[in-house]
């Protein structure tokens, strides 16, 4: 099953469901960051809290969707990773300084908006 | 080997042998007893403890001996030599004590058969027959009952020590302050890491304060979960202030050569506190500017 893109205001939300293949890790990632520009998004979340494991091509997959995102306008979050994939994570050979997280959605929603705040009386 | 010979043809003199032994061992309670209590004062055991705690301890030990000897059941005695263990491990007693006391004991009765039957070599022979296997089959309980009640109550207690010496606190909403005193090592490390990361998500944390002016040196190992554990701690979308580095821990967690980038660290816990409600209030993760 792949990953449903839901849109709420400029606001990309991908939700993942379970744990993805490789195969469909790329699709994701095609079609966010495709989507980021047909729809002038200014952020993107990708809800992992569905997902028991995450390897290390996920991790640098979903590194490359934040890096790609920002490359074409929006700032992406990742949210709900669970503390066990957290501790697996840190030990990959794979550097997610680039990657925003968040606890959740809520969260990421919120973050967004804040910084469209800002943006927006900074003029910048 | 005494045993093979003990299953031979003659089970049922083996039975009457070992009831023989125990009207014996019955009989001469008193006298045993003392004997026993005596060597134990002479052989400088069990010296926590008084002339008459011993000598009431040891009864009990001597009547459950016996009765094992006649059922051929252990359960009652290992029941009796956990509780006395339970009763003697805090008051310092070791392992090699209680072994040697039973070996004193299973010494002071053998005697006193070979006093006894001396005149009668082929009884004696297979009195020790009944008793040896008896004999030892006991002294291998109350060892294992005393070295198992050590083991559990050394578990109790690291079990103890580990929850008491990480308790992770919510100040306010979203807030944490995870205080670490003591030693730590990779395994507490570890499992500080993970009750960190559970903590964060049972209590939605935002900023946790994570104060290690109680430690007083880390290795390279040590450094490294502690990076980690920030690490992880911002993938579930935390923020770690750490406080009160000593400066031992800061230059070995430089020599790492970390990316400390990603670590937030503040002098003392007030002002760890301090930039806490500030990463609250301005609801801000520090990340976010990169």
């Amino acid at each position: 099953m792949d990953v449903p893109i839901l849109q709420q205001g400029d606001v990309l939300i991908a939700s993942v469901q379970s744990d993805l293949s490789d195969m469909q890790v790329t699709r994701l990632r095609d079609e966010l960051t495709t989507l980021v520009g047909s729809s002038r998004a200014t952020g993107v979340v990708v809800n992992v809290s569905g997902m028991d494991v995450i390897d290390s091509f996920t991790a640098r997959l979903l590194r490359s969707i934040a890096e790609a995102a920002r490359m074409r306008g929006a700032m992406t979050y990742v949210v709900g990773i669970r503390p066990e994939v957290a501790i697996a994570l840190v030990h990959f050979d794979v550097d997610l300084a680039p990657l925003q997280t968040a606890l959740d959605l809520d969260e990421a929603m919120h973050l967004l908006r804040q910084r469209r705040h800002r943006h927006a009386s900074n003029g910048d | 080997m005494a045993k093979t010979k003990a299953e031979q043809p003659n089970t049922q003199s083996d039975g009457d042998r070992l009831a023989e032994l125990v009207a014996y061992l019955r009989d001469k309670r008193t006298t045993l007893r003392e004997e026993w209590a005596r060597r134990i004062t002479e052989a400088d055991l069990l010296h926590v403890m008084s002339a008459e705690e011993i000598f009431s301890e040891i009864t009990a030990v001597y009547d459950n001996y016996v009765d094992a000897l006649q059922t051929g059941s252990v359960e009652t005695l290992q029941e009796y030599a956990r509780d006395l263990s339970e009763r003697i491990i805090p008051r310092g007693v070791d392992t090699d004590e209680v072994l040697g006391i039973v070996l004193l004991l299973r010494d002071v009765l053998a005697r006193s058969l070979f006093t006894e039957y001396l005149s009668n070599p082929t009884l004696l022979n297979d009195i020790l027959d009944a008793y040896e296997p008896a004999a030892n089959r006991i002294a291998v309980t109350v060892g294992v009952s005393f070295v198992d009640e050590r083991e559990r109550v050394i578990r109790e207690q690291q079990e103890s020590i580990r929850e008491l010496s990480t308790p992770v606190l919510q100040v306010r909403e979203r807030l944490l302050i995870l205080p670490i005193i003591g030693v730590l090592d990779a395994q507490r490390a570890r499992q500080l890491t993970e009750q960190l990361l559970g903590a964060i998500q049972a209590n939605r944390a935002k900023v946790v304060v994570m104060d290690i002016t109680g430690v007083g040196t880390v290795d390279v190992a040590v450094a490294n979960h502690l990076v980690q554990a920030v690490e992880a701690s911002r993938l579930m979308g935390a923020t770690v202030v750490i406080t009160g580095l000593s400066s031992r821990i800061a230059q070995t967690i430089v020599d790492l050569g970390v990316d400390l980038t990603m670590m937030k660290t503040v002098g003392d816990l007030q002002g760890g506190l301090e930039e806490a409600e500030r990463l609250l209030s301005a609801g801000d993760l520090p990340v976010e500017g990169l």
